[in-house]
């Protein structure tokens, strides 16, 4: 029985919940909210150290034992990603704080900011697919009020897009879990992968397992991305940042735990289409970062070439390469939050989003320009910043698989990623200063504390990879190997 | 416009009832019946609505003085809240148990700590459908 592992999802949701009570009082809230978050970090935390000591950690709720109850299981892979969620989300609050405006935060907004991470914790921890689907909705609906709070004319836009879309592919996600129940007759995910390992994945259930592809790309925007810059950059920053930095991690965890738990019998079927829409989203976001001028935009396609070059660790489904695409996972978190800050920030000052606009930013605001540098080179994967490890393990498991063709697309996408970040530093920062010193607008700290603090952090992840190297190897063995995860869900060890 | 509804009035007084009782029934006879939180709540919802609908909103606001948006969140926080009171006894999470007592009329009655939960459920649904209801007619 471990009770802690439900816990990440626990502070977070009755937070919120008390959090309506206590409408009238803004500072409070603020308070409330952030110690949440910080404790939330610590007790992942703990669990993450204590599943190094005990194992993969399960929690039946309710006392009923699986297959028939439902649960929550602790694996590296799961707890390290509560884990980064917890810590970025708490930076992103801070800047949340400052820069978010009264109105909204009357409106309940912090209330679905953590309603929303309970959905992402949620998601991450349980071990039922039925219950991944309705976390994935919990976390959806606080999005959805997300994206709408303050009904300006593009949010409203965009939000029909995004909820629209959302919803089929909640009902395809719905189908395929029916169809799943219907012919395995459990939606346990251990129990699910011991019965197809059983009777092996005949035809039938491959099909399924391509609607849970199309579902997940759907939400993580692997190549069914075409919702995803336009709601990404309509919503104000501390809230686009969340989603960059949050809700396609979802999907791209979700991915990655039904097809090395579940489906992982038909590689060449399964593994193959990932591994080519991984392609065509990295060439795709590509193409979409160099078109455009608005920086909102040129992030978004960033957010998606990402997707793809996570998934080549998928397609290839080594050791190493898993390995990497958990590294890159908790860095593309950090790193995004920070880009969309960043990005968030030099519109706030010059009023304008488009890169034509703004010339010389880096006399007004030198710390502000050093910044955004160090996110491109740590997004390009320059050593000891931490990009770097995740593209060294994904293009050596590339190597040792042999898949030439991946690797050099993945990394070409690299230099697409650099070259439309360099393309934004050169116009906006580079040139000559536009903005004279007396008109300029005074770039207060506290919009600059978070930022510096995801800057640090990438500096720290990316020197300090042998400190979570444990974690990470861990995790990628249990995804590896399915046993480790059956026997702890099944208690056959005990 | 004044429209002439005295019918629909006098039957609704007496109907109010009978729906708020059977959403009662609802309600309790969960657990090993069919029946339970989220029907008898929407059931207990659709009481209100009706009141809604013959009398105004302000006529009905005298009567009932809740935000239901609060309610809708007491009602989480009270489902929530049993899930994790079975954690502060040292039980797994969301778990349930459930004494026999004689009570003086009903006899002997099974009394469950599933009834919170439910209750819990039951408040959320009923807050949420009039907050709906509410802020629909709003718009108009």
């Amino acid at each position: 029985m471990n009770n802690i592992i439900v816990m990440p999802m626990i502070i977070p949701l009755l937070t919120g919940i008390v959090l309506v009570f206590l409408r009238p009082y803004i500072k409070i809230q603020r308070m409330l909210t952030f110690l949440a978050l910080v404790a939330t970090a610590g007790v992942s935390l703990y669990i993450l150290n204590s599943i190094q000591a005990n194992g993969i950690l399960t929690l039946n709720f309710g006392g009923w034992l699986p297959p028939y109850g439902i649960l929550f299981v602790a694996d590296s892979f799961s707890v390290l990603l509560v884990l980064t969620t917890s810590i970025v989300s708490s930076i992103i609050l801070l800047y949340a704080f400052s820069s978010i405006g009264e109105a909204r935060e009357n409106m309940f907004f912090y209330t679905f900011v953590l309603l929303l991470i309970a959905g992402v914790n949620g998601s991450f921890l349980t071990g039922d697919l039925f219950n991944l689907f309705v976390s994935f909705e919990v976390m959806l609906l606080a999005s959805y009020v997300l994206i709408t709070l303050g009904g300006r004319k593009i949010q409203l836009v965009e939000s029909i897009k995004y909820v629209a879309i959302n919803v089929l592919s909640s009902w395809f996600f719905l189908l395929g879990i029916a169809y799943l129940y219907g012919t395995i007759g459990t939606l346990n995910m251990a129990h699910l992968s011991e019965r197809i390992a059983e009777v092996g994945q005949t035809p039938l259930l491959t099909v399924i397992s391509l609607i849970f592809l199309l579902v997940f790309s759907l939400k993580s925007g692997l190549l069914l991305y075409f919702w995803l810059p336009g709601s990404y950059s309509a919503p104000p920053t501390a809230i686009a940042a969340l989603f960059g930095a949050l809700l396609t991690k979802v999907g791209i965890y979700a991915m990655f735990r039904m097809f090395t738990l579940v489906f992982y019998h038909e590689p060449s079927i399964t593994h193959t289409l990932i591994g080519i829409m991984a392609v065509l989203t990295m060439i795709g976001g590509s193409i979409g970062a160099i078109a455009y001028k608005d920086i909102r935009q040129i992030i978004s396609y960033n957010v998606i070439i990402t997707v793809g070059f996570i998934l080549v660790g998928l397609a290839i489904s080594t050791e190493i390469a898993i390995q990497g695409s958990i590294y890159y996972l908790v860095h593309d978190m950090i790193i995004k939050a920070l880009l969309f800050l960043l990005a968030g920030t030099m519109i706030y000052l010059t009023g304008s989003a488009r890169i034509e606009d703004m010339s010389g930013l880096i006399r007004n605001y030198p710390l502000l320009g050093w910044l955004f540098f160090l996110s491109i080179l740590s997004l390009a994967g320059i050593p000891p910043l931490s990009g770097f490890i995740g593209k060294l393990y994904i293009g050596q498991g590339a190597v040792e698989a042999g898949v030439y063709g991946l690797l050099v697309i993945a990394f070409l996408s690299s230099l697409f990623v650099l070259y439309s970040l360099l393309r934004i530093f050169m116009n906006t920062f580079w040139g000559e200063t536009i903005i004279s010193e007396d008109d300029e607008t005074p770039l207060r700290k506290r919009l600059l504390l978070p930022v510096v603090l995801l800057g640090a952090a990438t500096i720290v992840l990316g020197i300090g990879a042998e400190g979570i190297s444990v974690y990470v190897s861990d995790a990628a063995h249990t995804l590896m190997n399915p046993t480790v995860y059956i026997d702890a869900v099944m208690q056959r060890n005990q | 416009m004044k429209s002439n509804d005295v019918i629909l009035q006098t039957v609704t007084k007496v109907v109010v009832f009978i729906i708020l009782t059977f959403g009662v029934e609802l309600f309790l006879s969960g657990h090993n019946n069919p029946g339970g939180g989220f029907i008898g709540g929407l059931v207990l919802s659709s009481a209100l609505v009706l009141l809604y609908l013959v009398n105004d909103i302000e006529t009905v606001h005298k009567g009932i003085p809740f935000d239901f948006k609060i309610v809708a969140a007491f009602g989480v926080l009270l489902a929530v809240g049993t899930g994790v009171g079975a954690v502060l006894f040292g039980v797994e999470f969301l778990s349930q148990t459930f004494v026999h007592v004689n009570l003086p009329i009903f006899g002997e009655t099974e009394l469950a700590t599933v009834l919170l939960f439910e209750t819990g459920v039951a408040l959320t649904v009923v807050g949420t459908v009039v907050t709906i209801i509410l802020s629909i007619s709003e718009d108009v």
